[in-house]
């Protein structure tokens, strides 16, 4: 049995009085894709901000192939570019071309020569589909192909794990599927996921696990399946029946 | 008028008054820089000693920068910037320390602006910064400065254009530019309204256009979100 790639002990957070992460237990497995669902609020981002320390938590411990979390600094740095971090709101770099949005990482954090980067980013442009925009600027893509670079960016940079912060909530309806698409195809090769999503088609395809989080606990953990057709809690099963009355 | 022109070098004093920007400018921009670097970094220390040089020196007039310069430190502590064997020591130390006067009094505005240029970059830009591992000074140099400057060109503009006219205070300290000839003419010639015209244009000559280039890079180089 290996060691699991991503490891949660007792994890604990607040905001001010709020209790947002309490008591975390959590392991991802290489190669393991996890959905974590639950209501709004209930800590989800969060969970996924403090595995890469852009949150720090109180007690606890946070492991990463092994390495625990270290402190702010150049070890923090070096831990983080192993971990990619798509945002809800893409983050692109705006004043950075497309392709430059892809290399600046490597280029700077991997040492990687200019031109072996460049070639290696259209590579992933092309591989997520938006290697005809790669001169052009953020602000000239629409919502969806702007996540594709995201991921792009993320793949980059080679992580161990990559985390998804709900990928897909401020797209489109139609842009949506182009971005899952991707998503599911890096789960086929192999990419360990942490996907916060309400996409229950993903999650269906996907997904090794579904973890369903409400006020800052882990309540239920379950196969994509079993969760979404036999949810245990009360608050998983009142969760999905609001959200599948639209 | 024309008389006037004949028997002064008005050209020449304007030219020192581009001169004292010029160099003023580039000297506030670096110091201003690394002033704003201190106050949005993760250090305490270096927090507090960026507010505190802006809270003082902005607070400060600056004729009271300027003649501490060159009384203070010129004269009593005898620092000297210029070759004390030249001939032309005196008017260099004037010059030398003026500039080091209004770059270190215009640090603290171009500061300022460019804590505005920051606050315009979106706290995403520098958690995906550091999220692909660039360690703070990377996400500093690579993703949060340039984008604050673009963000910040208007209102270094106006520095720019404050620091321009701010230049007139060099004069009380010896130094020949504009508004010190003015008042030499004055003195030596009937005043006239035509003297101060003459010198007036010739600060919106350099202000206006100034003003106009920074407008249009401002909405050039514009950071599109
Ligand atoms: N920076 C913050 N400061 C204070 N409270 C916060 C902050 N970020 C999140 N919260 C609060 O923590 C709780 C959990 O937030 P979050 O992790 O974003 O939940 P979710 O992603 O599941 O919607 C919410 O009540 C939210 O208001
Ligand atoms: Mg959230």
């Amino acid at each position: 049995m290996t060691e699991p790639l991503v490891v949660l002990k007792d994890v604990n957070k607040h905001f001010g009085d709020l209790h947002v992460l309490k008591d975390i237990d959590m392991e991802i497995g290489k190669g393991e894709v996890v959905v974590v669902i639950g209501p709004s609020g209930s800590g989800k981002s969060t969970l996924c901000r403090a595995i890469n320390r852009l949150e720090t938590i109180e007690s606890g411990t946070i492991t990463i192939d092994g390495k625990t979390l270290p402190e702010e600094g150049k070890a923090l740095a070096q831990l983080r570019a192993d971990v990619g971090m798509v945002f809800q709101s893409f983050n692109l770099f705006a004043h950075k071309t497309i392709l430059d949005n892809i290399t600046l990482g490597p280029i700077k954090v991997r040492k990687q020569k200019k031109d072996e980067a460049e070639k290696r980013g259209m590579e992933l442009l092309e591989r997520v589909g938006v290697a005809q925009q790669a001169q052009k600027y953020p602000a000239q893509l629409s919502g969806g192909q702007q996540q594709r670079v995201a991921i792009a960016r993320s793949l980059a940079m080679n992580p161990k794990v990559m985390l998804f912060d709900e990928p897909t909530s401020a797209l489109d309806p139609e842009m949506i599927n182009e971005v899952l698409d991707v998503m599911v195809g890096l789960a086929r090769d192999g990419m360990t996921m942490i996907v916060v999503t309400h996409e229950m088609g993903f999650a269906r395809k996907a997904a090794n696990r579904v973890v369903f989080m409400a006020d800052g606990q882990i309540v239920e953990q379950n196969t994509p399946e079993e969760f979404f057709t036999n949810p245990t809690s009360a608050r998983a099963q009142d969760f999905l029946a609001k959200i599948l009355t639209h | 008028m024309g008389e006037i022109l004949r028997n002064y070098d008005v050209l020449d004093a304007f030219w020192m008054t581009i001169y004292l920007a010029f160099f003023s400018a580039i000297g506030a921009l670096v110091i201003g820089t690394i002033l704003a670097v201190m106050r949005v970094s993760p250090v305490g220390v270096l927090r507090w000693a960026g507010t505190t040089y802006v809270n003082i020196v902005r607070n400060t007039p600056l004729t009271l920068i300027l003649v501490f310069c060159s009384l203070g430190i010129l004269y009593i502590l005898q620092v000297s910037l210029a070759d004390e064997q030249s001939a032309t020591s005196i008017r260099d130390n004037n010059i030398r320390w003026a500039i080091v006067g209004l770059a270190v009094y215009h640090a603290a505005f171009v500061c300022e602006a460019l804590r505005s240029g920051v606050n315009t970059v979106p706290l995403g830009q520098a958690e995906a910064a550091r999220s692909i591992g660039l360690t703070f000074a990377q996400s500093l140099t690579q993703v949060i400065m340039p984008q604050a400057f673009r963000g910040a060109i208007a209102p270094l503009g106006s520095v720019l254009i404050a620091l321009i006219k701010n230049t007139t205070v060099a004069s009380i300290i010896g130094v020949a530019e504009a508004s010190g000839l003015m008042k030499e003419i004055m003195e030596n010639e009937t005043a006239s309204l035509g003297v101060f015209l003459i010198f007036a244009v010739g600060f919106v000559i350099l202000t206006l256009p100034t003003g106009l280039l920074f407008t249009w890079m401002s909405q050039r180089l514009a950071v599109k979100r």
